[in-house]
């Protein structure tokens, strides 16, 4: 189960790094989220994996390390209001500069080229 | 108390003085006397116990950690110092009242006086070596903005930067050797410091210590070869050129070098370095000042020399050197200050400094001209005058140097060369400025004689030239023995201070300087002709590219890593982070700890193989970005499922609702995004940045199964135990974030709240018109909200509301709470904006987001403050039950309001980014207008 888990994150954090690197807004979005993603099964993963021993007093016989859950709890939340301001800095940006890079080169290309181009992509 | 309140005036004095620039230059310079007055009164009473050789101490505890604290100390030789500050420094405000037009910055220039004065006092009274440090920067700081004071001359604004840099540079260095010695010593204290000086020449580090300590003394005493920032000083008015750059700042140097003598000296190491420093600053400061043609420019590099001069008497490592060198700070400083305010006066009258234009002031200013030729005898080394004693006394230590074989000549020739030299440019300064023909095109002409008042300085040094000179053990005897013993620490050998001690070498040495000195002058031209042939150095020149070099360089790295680019910040995070974990990675190799591995079952190696796939399969096709949405919220809803399958039933409600609002957030931005990534980069960098990725996902999987499967013990012991019985709730991890870690919890929905507010700013005015089709060919569909999603939207806020409202109040005991429950309100809401749009559901929510999240902070901090009232910490909550009829015994926590705050907060901060975001369209920006009118 650990080693399934911990190739399950290192896919994740593979994807998501991969997705960083790119030089739009959108995939680094998606990147940061996959990151987020592996980020947090990383943290509640440090009081281990537990079996049926969620950590409400009196359900089950033996608890499960509740002190990372409650920092994930709430690092889901923030993470959701992060991404959130990202989204709408990158859309702040398309409103201003007409623009989505994020690779430094402003160009206006992403409209009727980038068209043509991903027919022949496909 | 006296020792510290000496310090302290100046620095008052400093503050206060401005309030009086208002009055005039005469009321601002008598305002800024008065800390030097009650200054020589305080130490006044000092001065019997110092004569017998005693020391005066006293320490304020500062941080004794650190090994700092505010101690004082006054000895002979802080006292003569502190002698030299105050009396030269008076002399310089009654001289500067005159300087100064009334239309300058008065205020300023006295308080910086006044705080230089304060930390020059700082260095020479500090007992604690850390405490000496922080004035030594703080005169390289005020001498920087002294320097620069007209701030409107280029040049003065480059010799003041290149002042500070190389005086600031060398102080960390000093710094370094202080710790250092310190470290060596196990204390900064200076009676310490001076009682090892036995045990700090034996250690192992004492040249490095050594070198470190020298290089902020010859860095700010201007010796070779950092001596180039003094003449460009000379940029600074007058009054501070006379100040710090003749007769104090620059013995700073001179002063550490005294200070630490008895821990310091007497090596070989210090032997060499020390006195052949002196010795090329000697002759190179006298040799360059004689081809100066700007009279300041003449006195800086003969300030320079004489530094050299005090280096190598100190260098020499014998007493009576030591002793000399004393004496010749007090006659340096004497005779140097009243040249440079000749100086000053002279460029005051004439308007000019340089000595090919003013010739013949003899006639203008015959009084200025008799003060200025006894000073610059004085400088020559003429008999009767003070500078001759302390130089015969240095002429007969230069023939006491034991050098082996040829060497041993090599000082006595460097002194009379100098002293050559030094006759040389004082017979100019005399001859040139006063005699030699006519004024030769003054910008103000005729020149007279300056204010009475502004003679009065210059009169009293000249006054003290011929007294120190004539009259040596009753004017500086006392004075000078007690700061000579204080150098030595104890013993003073035995010196005469008479006029002549008979006709010996010394005074053979003398003639030859004089007679050579004046030959020299006479034959000028030659040696101006010889001296023409060599390309001179501009050091500042050299000092500004070097500068500029390093600041281009700096610009280039930072350009290269600060490109503008997030794809490069982004790589060079990744890497270095690969890089950084990369030795311990490949060391540890696959680590499976004690606690093994347990058994995978089918259903839980289905999900993981879903999640890996949709992970990979969002990269792969991330160009179509709709398809990696898609298969962005298929992982989201696996994440949600592992955190359900490992005992994390908040977690899973948690991501399980924010996955829902993030994948909506998504689909909003996208609508007004490209729904294409093109290809723009080349196949060999994608590869890279694959194996990039592979390496960073391969780190996170070893590092996770190391984790795994290693024992561990945690601090939720006690959260396990006092949720019930302390916090009124079975449910522990709602406990934790509303009851025991609370302050956190207040602390992250503030951060949602300011998130959520941003947004708003950022697209409060904002429109964005998206694209006519999606991407491919298709425009959008011109259909309306779907009917049918309409339909059941509807019925379905009442029940998510109240299933809302059932997470929430369960949630101290079963999963759930105010977090989890502001999420499933907010997918409810959001809900109602797609099934039947922004108008029709904004036209019906009655209440503006903002106040929700404004009124959720309140309530989450009136929850913490309440506890306040019952004179319990801020947060601490408390429980009890009652029976209401139906639903029987229920549990109220005061908790329960501060998870009302955060439900509030979620919900408002949630819906307005939503919201913000669906406003862009110019089309629903119209719509809005409208229902505001």
């Amino acid at each position: 189960m650990e080693l399934l888990f911990a190739l399950t994150i290192g896919v994740l954090t593979a994807s998501g790094v991969y997705l960083l690197l790119r030089a739009r807004t959108f995939p680094v979005v998606v990147g940061l989220t996959l990151i987020s993603y592996a980020v947090n099964l990383f943290l509640f993963s440090t009081g281990r994996l537990a079996t049926g021993a969620q950590p409400i007093i009196g359900s089950t016989g033996s608890y499960t390390d509740p002190l990372p859950q409650a920092l994930v709890l709430t690092a889901i939340v923030i993470g959701f209001a992060m991404t959130a301001f990202v989204v709408v800095l990158s859309l702040r940006n398309l409103a201003d500069n007409d623009d989505d890079h994020v690779d430094g080169h402003q160009g206006n290309d992403h409209s009727q080229p980038d068209q043509s181009k991903e027919v022949t992509g496909k | 108390m006296s020792l510290p309140l000496v310090v302290l005036l100046p620095f008052l004095g400093a503050i206060a003085a401005p309030l009086f620039a208002q009055g005039g230059r005469t009321a601002i310079a008598i305002a800024s006397s008065v800390p030097a007055l009650i200054a020589l009164a305080a130490l006044y009473p000092h001065w019997q116990t110092l004569a017998e050789g005693g020391v005066v101490l006293h320490s304020y505890e500062w941080l004794p950690a650190l090994g700092i604290s505010l101690s004082f100390r006054l000895d002979g030789l802080s006292l003569l110092f502190a002698l030299l500050i105050l009396v030269i420094g008076l002399l310089i405000i009654l001289y500067a009242r005159y300087y100064l037009k009334a239309k300058e910055n008065v205020g300023k220039f006295y308080a910086l006086l006044l705080c230089f004065k304060g930390s020059m006092l700082g260095i020479v009274l500090s007992s604690n070596l850390l405490l000496m440090m922080i004035f030594w920067e703080l005169t390289s700081l005020t001498s920087f903005l002294l320097i620069s004071f007209w701030t409107h001359k280029q040049d003065a604004r480059r010799g003041a930067r290149m002042a500070l840099a190389i005086t600031g540079g060398g102080g960390l260095a000093l710094l370094a050797g202080i710790l250092l010695i310190g470290n060596i010593v196990g204390s900064f204290e200076l009676d310490d410091v001076l009682a090892a000086g036995d045990l700090i020449k034996a250690h192992s580090l004492y040249p490095v210590a050594l070198t470190l300590v020298l290089l902020g003394a010859f860095t700010k005493s201007a010796q070779f070869p950092f001596h180039f920032w003094l003449p460009h000083a000379m940029q600074a008015p007058t009054p501070v050129s006379a100040y710090l750059h003749s007769a104090t700042m620059v013995k700073a140097g001179i002063f550490l070098m005294a200070r630490l003598y008895p821990a310091l000296a007497g090596t070989e190491q210090w032997f060499y370095m020390v006195s052949f420093t002196g010795m090329a600053t000697l002759l190179l400061g006298a040799y360059t000042a004689m081809f100066k043609h700007d009279l300041k420019g003449l006195l800086a590099h003969s300030t320079v020399s004489h530094l050299g001069l005090i280096t190598l008497l100190f260098g020499m490592g014998t007493k009576l050197a030591a002793v000399a060198a004393v004496f010749h700070v007090i006659n340096h400083a004497i005779f140097k200050a009243s040249l440079f305010m000749a100086a000053g006066i002279i460029d005051h009258e004439t308007g000019t400094r340089d000595m090919r234009r003013i010739n013949g002031l003899w006639r203008y200013m015959p009084h200025t001209a008799t003060l200025a030729m006894v000073a610059a005898s004085s400088m020559a080394g003429v008999p009767l005058l003070n500078g001759f004693l302390s130089k015969e006394m240095f002429f007969a230590e230069s023939l006491e140097l034991n050098l082996p074989g040829l060497l041993a000549w090599l000082p006595p020739i460097i002194a009379t060369l100098a002293g050559i030299f030094a006759v040389a440019y004082s017979a100019r300064f005399v001859h040139d400025v006063f005699f030699n023909g006519k004024p030769v095109d003054l910008p103000i002409y005729p020149p007279h004689e300056p204010p009475r008042y502004m003679k009065i300085p210059v009169e009293i040094l000249a006054f003290a030239c011929v007294m120190v000179g004539i009259f040596p053990a009753v004017s500086v005897g006392p004075l000078l023995y007690a700061a000579a013993s204080a150098t030595l620490g104890g013993e003073v050998p035995e010196y005469h201070l008479t006029i002549v001690h008979g006709f010996n070498l010394p005074l053979l040495m003398s003639f030859v300087a004089f007679f050579g000195g004046l030959l020299m002058y006479s034959q000028r031209q030659r040696f101006f002709d010889f001296h023409a042939r060599f390309k001179e150095v501009d050091e500042k020149a050299v000092f500004e590219a070097v500068v500029s070099r390093v600041v281009d360089k700096a610009h280039a790295v930072t350009a290269w890593i600060e490109n503008g680019s997030l794809q490069r910040y982004a790589l060079l995070l990744v890497v270095s982070v690969v890089a950084v974990s990369a030795m311990p990675l490949v060391d540890m190799g696959i680590f499976i700890g004690e606690n093994g591995l347990t058994p995978v079952d089918w259903p839980t190696g289905i999900a993981a193989a879903v999640l890996a796939l949709c992970a990979v399969a969002t990269a792969v096709f991330h160009r179509d970005r709709f398809y990696a949405l898609i298969l962005l919220s298929v992982v989201g809803l696996v994440v949600a499922l592992a955190f359900a399958r490992f005992s994390a039933p908040d977690l899973a409600m948690t991501q399980l609702s924010v996955e829902v609002v993030t994948i909506v957030l998504l689909m909003l931005a996208l609508y007004y995004m490209p729904s294409w990534t093109p290809i723009e980069t080349t196949t060999a960098r994608r590869i890279r940045d694959v194996l990039i990725a592979l390496v960073a996902g391969a780190g996170m999987t070893l590092v996770t199964l190391a984790m795994l499967t290693q024992p561990f013990s945690s601090i939720s012991e006690f959260f396990l135990e006092n949720s019930k019985p302390g916090g009124g709730g079975t449910n522990v991890v709602n406990v934790i974030l509303v009851d025991f870690r609370g302050f956190d919890t207040l602390g992250e929905i503030t951060v949602l709240a300011i998130a959520a507010l941003g947004i708003y700013a950022m697209l409060k005015n904002t429109a964005l018109t998206p694209p006519p089709g999606d991407g491919q060919g298709h425009a959008w569909s011109r259909d309306g909200h779907p009917l049918m999603l309409k339909l059941i939207a509807r019925p379905m806020l009442p029940l998510a509301l109240m299933v809302s409202v059932y997470i929430f109040l369960r949630g101290h005991n079963m999963p759930g709470g105010g977090f989890i429950a502001g999420l499933i309100t907010s997918v409810a809401l959001i809900l109602q904006y797609i099934a039947s749009g922004m108008i029709w559901t904004q036209d019906r929510v009655r209440f503006k987001y903002h106040n929700m999240i404004g009124l959720g902070l309140l309530f989450a901090v009136i929850a913490g403050a309440g506890s306040l009232a019952f004179s319990y910490p801020f947060l601490t909550s408390t429980f009890g039950y009652i029976t209401w009829p139906v639903v029987g015994k229920f549990e109220v926590a005061s908790a329960m309001v501060f998870d009302l705050g955060v439900y509030l907060t979620v919900i408002g901060a949630t819906l307005l980014a939503l919201v913000s975001i669906g406003r862009l369209s110019p089309h629903s920006a119209i719509k809005s207008k409208k229902e505001g009118a």
